[in-house]
């Protein structure tokens, strides 16, 4: 028994029911949303520390042996994604007591928020295709929910491209487990990977690599299938805004590096071109929207867009070293880009606006702001020592050794690109003296329970944007470690024969086995 | 049977993906109704139709005796049904809200956060 495996999802579920019982009292409410995501990141550290010591852990509910049950399973990988989820978690639980408007927390927003966590954190430890897809619903629904909380028009509008969007991929994931069901007749993953290799159509896999690729490239908004991210990111609360940039499209990133390394690994070869050509017309595509925007939060989105290229070109490299390029990619971009989306919600609370023509001044007025966003944006845009730069050089030195110097030149260019609008977001905001036509606070802050302005609370706000910003710095400085981890983690993704050992136990050389008898009678599955 | 299945799975595919490029958000979520009850039907089709007994181990055996209908799918199936309902009635809620809201049916109408 590893009930670590299993905490980072019954803590968030177990605190958001508590919340829901506590559906009428919001100072109850946001007290669960602090000690609940506190909770999360002690287990989640829990698991991170038991996982680096033993490599592998899992735990098989209801002790149905491994191919028959529903497996969950922690590698390095997911360790870390659980552990940064935990950290967004908090942050956000701290940030939301700031901002989240009083008729939002009566509509469920504490529940929702810890509901969405649940559903990330299971989609991260699973070890079963069709509970992956459980999972990816449980988080969706949950982020439908909190999209469209305080119903505006843009909202809505934004909200039926995400719903729709969404639903489409997950319907293509679907469909794509359907048929693979129909091939090897397992839906454990580990055991799929063992039984794809032997499978009779080689084509018919690669087709369902291919759906693969599609239903997670539209949740992790690749290029060409990004357009919906855009256009909905940037229409709820700000707190929602970030927690959205920080988590949800790494998930489909995530299940894109898991279903890549684990069950496609033979057809990779095939599909490695398009990915990479993919990766870099995501990178080039997000960094050229983001420089035409002069909104801040639609800059961030594009830089979603773009960001999530370095992560994608990790895969596509598909070498140890690039692996752990883009899981330091994806590490380092979830508290970055989580941190600008929560400035961005500093300066609206400041300065009244997210167009970037109407702000200004704030480097005189808040030194300290914008020393968190200079480090937030140049990490970004990749400076050293700042964690982006690491991120960067390991998957441009992956790039050279692979010899994909085309990939790697763009990869390189649109850092200069990332610098660019980072640069022109730092003048607008901060440097520049503060325009006539700006009236600041033109809505009133929003009251607290007593009536009182909810102004003091700033701090609130700050927290964690200093938090995280300090994590963008020690990444950088801890480089050494973190590394070590990282390479970790693409040695591990590199050879699944120990995932699958690690899933199946001894039922991985008997699966084999009855895998071979079958294939002898002629009756497969 | 499975042929005919095939046939019937392939049309509804391809009219929900008709419904979803038209211009109106209810024939979107007609479109997304048809699709998610195609991805069942297509779940439900791969593990073939076997005319079999349910999948009961009778007492003192280790497994079933003769022919026996897949399990796995079902109960898969059963948990997308409920998942594709849940979701669909998120959007219908959605489609209606957007339509009192926006005050237009047209998807060409909702272009403001675009870029």
């Amino acid at each position: 028994m590893n009930p670590e495996v299993a905490l980072p999802i019954l803590v968030p579920l177990f605190s958001g029911a508590v919340s829901l019982l506590f559906w009428r009292s919001r100072p109850m409410q946001r007290f669960i949303a602090v000690t609940g995501n506190l909770a999360l990141l002690i287990v989640s550290l829990w698991l991170f520390v038991s996982t680096h010591q033993l490599g592998y852990i899992t735990l098989q509910m209801g002790d149905w042996p491994a191919p028959f049950g529903i497996t969950l399973v922690a590698d390095m990988l997911s360790a870390v994604m659980i552990l940064l989820t935990a950290i967004i978690g908090l942050s956000m639980g701290i940030y939301s007591l700031a901002t989240t408007a009083q008729g939002h927390e009566k509509f469920g927003y504490y529940p929702l928020l810890h509901l969405m966590l649940a559903g990330v954190a299971g989609a991260f430890l699973t070890g079963d295709i069709f509970n992956l897809y459980v999972w990816f619903e449980v988080m969706l629904v949950a982020s439908f929910a909190l999209l469209i909380l305080g119903g505006e028009r843009a909202q809505m509008e934004g909200a039926i491209k995400y719903v729709t969007m969404n639903l489409l991929a997950s319907v293509i994931f679907l469909t794509a487990i359907g048929l693979l069901y129909g091939m090897v007749g397992t839906l454990n993953m580990a055991d799929i990977a063992l039984r794809l290799d032997m499978a009779e159509h080689q084509g018919m896999v690669e087709v369902l690599a291919v759906m693969f690729m599609v239903a997670f490239g539209i949740k992790a908004a690749a290029f060409p299938l990004f357009f919906w991210l855009p256009a909905s990111y940037h229409t709820p609360p700000v707190a929602v805004s970030a927690l959205f940039a920080g988590l949800l499209t790494k998930v489909g990133v995530y299940a894109l590096f898991r279903v890549f390394t684990l069950m496609f690994d033979q057809s990779m070869g095939y599909l490695q071109d398009i990915m990479l050509w993919g990766a870099a017309l995501t990178m080039v595509t997000g960094v050229l929207g983001a420089a035409a925007q002069y909104e801040f939060r639609r800059i961030l989105s594009f830089h979603i867009v773009s960001q999530i290229g370095y992560m994608l070109l990790g895969l596509a490299l598909y070498t140890p070293l690039a692996i752990a390029g883009g899981v330091l990619a994806i590490a380092h971009n979830i508290v970055v880009k989580t941190n600008l989306f929560l400035i961005s919600g500093i300066t609206h609370r400041l300065q009244g606006t997210h167009q970037l023509k109407k702000m200004g001044g704030l480097y005189r007025e808040r030194p300290w702001l914008a020393v968190a966003f200079f480090i937030s944006a140049f990490s970004l845009a990749g400076f050293p020592p700042l964690s982006g730069f690491f991120a960067k050089f390991v998957l441009v030195r992956a790039g050279i050794e692979a010899g994909a110097y085309a990939v790697t030149a763009v990869a390189l260019a649109v850092g200069l690109m990332t610098l660019y609008s980072m640069v022109k977001v730092w003048n607008e905001v901060f440097w520049k003296t503060l325009p006539e036509d700006n009236c600041i606070l033109q809505e009133p802050a929003p009251a607290g329970d007593d009536g009182r302005l909810v102004k003091p609370s700033l701090w609130l706000m700050y927290l964690p944007v200093v938090v995280l910003a300090l994590g963008s710095v020690l990444i950088g400085i801890f480089a050494e470690p973190v590394m070590r981890v990282m390479e970790t983690i693409g040695e591990q993704l590199m050879n699944p024969t120990d995932y699958i050992r690690a899933v199946l136990g001894e039922n991985a050389d008997g699966g084999i086995s009855l895998l071979e008898a079958e294939v002898q009678e002629g009756s497969g599955p | 049977m499975e042929p005919l299945m095939a046939v019937a799975i392939g049309i509804l595919y391809a009219t929900a993906i008709f419904m979803m490029l038209r211009r109106s958000i209810v024939k979107l979520v007609i479109g997304l109704i048809l699709l998610s009850n195609a991805a069942n039907l297509l779940i439900f089709t791969t593990a073939g139709m076997t005319r079999g007994a349910p999948p009961l181990i009778p007492e003192g055996m280790s497994r079933p005796l003769g022919a026996i209908a897949d399990p796995l799918p079902q109960a898969v199936v059963l948990t997308a049904i409920v998942i594709a309902f849940g979701v669909l009635a998120f959007s219908v809620v959605l489609v209606r809200r957007a339509y009192e809201i926006v005050k237009a049916e047209d998807m060409d109408k909702m272009k403001d956060t675009d870029t």
